[in-house]
């Protein structure tokens, strides 16, 4: 999950346009088909809030590429996190899995993979819902920085970041246009 | 909006955005009575104590459900077999509660302002599951849950609270709730049994039964409170029953088709309800105790999954 980025960030560089977000979308459809020898028994599963709108496009490229419908479900890992106590008031969203996910193989997708707790918190939730067949990791960034032994299957584009920067992933549905950016603190000093 | 009190007393002292938050996290959180392992982690280590000197079933019940179902321990305390029935005061078994480092106190009282004496005195977050005749503020969240499902809104709704009104803790928190939330309250029952300054509240009063649930959206009936009575405020349960028990004959005469009829519980059958209409179409009553268990995941992961109530 995208951190919120410090109130008062400006905008350093950008990582992705419109154009190739999309590629990086449509060769992971391929790659999620590649791997899985088609797209029997798989399912999407996205974490609130950009990786549920990720997985929702990932599903329409395979539909696209293969004729099939894969069923997207969402997660809302508040109730997992290891963290409820440092934050503030927890707000809570919902899951919304409307399909059993026993025996399939679910693909969790997300927009920013850092520390890897965001994605431990989601195997737990995923694994109280049922027993899927296997699990695998999608997802558009990974900026690096991991916390835990996790490891994405398919990754738009590696990003290496310091800790002090943060990415932002906008979406059309959420923020009006497509694009990645990396974010840095407003009172750090400009680099030469 | 975040939630940052440290305590659930009063709808009274709440907003109306604080009030859609916490109905808000309940609906979120309903998906979990339908899964198979009904349980999540969010509250894995905290300890809540249910402190309860009235009789109750459903809210204590609901209470351990959810604070189970969020994996907190839950400890019940009834006054009865107590150090309460053998003399100790009410703050004092409090204090000795609070030595034992709880984390939230859902606490029912027949005094009003009690669950607020306890807020003053306690570090721990306190629910109020019940004081009195003044507030019971998840029950009235668990209403409104249902309302909303059912009728998709809030703003507009026109509200008929029929009976007992002067004893109903249950109307009391309504009431404030439905007035912040832009509903129209209509308050009907004997004139023994309506405060006299409720008008103050912004609700209007009805005294004929037939008056007031035309044209309403929600039929809410409350339980005739023998427990409270003195005697001498209704001539006989069988008159009661006749001028203010809902029964399907005067629905299908006076009310809307497509009205909600809700019972907070325990139901009089034959008194306020009948039967029919108790287990009949318009009745929403096992679906307000469901929601229940969800109000009150969303009341104690507000308060203990947050760092205000843990620094408080």
């Amino acid at each position: 999950m995208a951190k919120t980025p410090p109130a008062r960030s400006r905008e350093k560089a950008q990582v992705l346009d419109d154009a190739a977000l999309d590629r990086a979308l449509t060769r992971i459809a391929h790659e999620i088909l590649e791997k899985n020898d088609g797209a029997k028994d798989l399912a999407f599963v996205g974490l609130r809030t950009r990786g549920v709108t990720l997985a929702q496009r990932l599903s329409e490229k395979i539909a696209r590429i293969d004729g099939a419908t894969l069923p997207v479900g969402t997660l809302d890992i508040t109730l997992y996190r290891d963290d409820l106590d440092l934050r503030g008031a927890p707000v809570i969203r919902g899951t919304d899995i409307p399909f059993s996910i026993k025996n399939k193989t679910v693909v969790l997708v997300d927009d920013v993979l850092y520390t890897g707790r965001t994605i431990r918190a989601a195997l737990d939730a995923l694994i109280d819902l049922g027993r899927p067949r296997s699990i695998q990791l999608a997802t558009l960034i990974d900026r690096g920085h991991r916390e835990l032994p996790i490891r994405p299957d398919y990754v738009g584009k590696n990003l290496p970041t310091s800790k002090r920067e943060s990415v932002a992933v906008r979406l059309k549905e959420h923020d009006g246009e497509d694009r990645v950016v990396i974010e840095e603190p407003e009172d750090s000093p400009k680099e030469a | 909006m975040g939630w940052t009190r440290k305590d659930l007393l009063t709808m009274r002292e709440l907003d109306a955005s604080e009030i859609v938050t916490l109905v808000d996290t309940a609906q979120s959180l309903e998906e979990i009575a339908t899964r198979e392992i009904k349980k999540v982690p969010a509250l894995r280590g905290k300890t809540i104590v249910n402190l309860f000197y009235e009789n109750s079933t459903r809210t204590r019940t609901s209470f351990e459900i959810a604070g189970k179902w969020l994996s907190a321990d839950v400890i019940n305390f009834s006054a009865s077999g107590s150090s309460a029935a053998k003399g100790e005061s009410f703050v004092d078994t409090a204090k000795n509660i609070e030595a034992m480092s709880p984390d939230v106190v859902v606490v029912r009282h027949s005094s009003s302002g009690a669950s607020e004496i306890l807020a003053r005195q306690m570090r721990c977050s306190i629910v109020n599951a019940g004081d009195g005749c003044h507030e019971h503020p998840t029950q009235a969240l668990l209403d409104l849950l249902t309302i909303r499902e059912r009728k998709g809104r809030f703003e507009g709704l026109q509200v008929a609270i029929v009976g007992d009104i002067a004893h109903s803790r249950v109307a009391r928190s309504n009431i404030h709730a439905m007035r912040k939330l832009g509903m129209t309250v209509t308050v009907a029952g004997p004139p023994t049994l309506i405060p006299p300054f409720v008008g103050e509240l912004g609700v209007k009063v009805s005294h004929k039964l037939e008056d007031a649930i035309r044209d309403v959206d929600v039929i809410m009936m409350l339980r005739l409170q023998n427990e409270r009575m003195d005697g001498g405020l209704i001539p006989s349960l069988r008159e009661y029953s006749r001028y203010w028990g809902l029964t399907l004959d005067k629905l299908a005469k006076h009310a809307r088709p497509d009205v909600l009829i809700m019972h907070p519980g325990p139901v009089n059958r034959g008194v306020e309800l009948s039967p029919e209409v108790a287990d009949g179409p318009y009745s929403v009553i096992l679906d307000q105790v469901a929601k229940g268990v969800a109000v009150r995941m969303g009341v104690l992961i507000l308060l203990a999954g947050s760092k205000a109530a843990a620094q408080a």
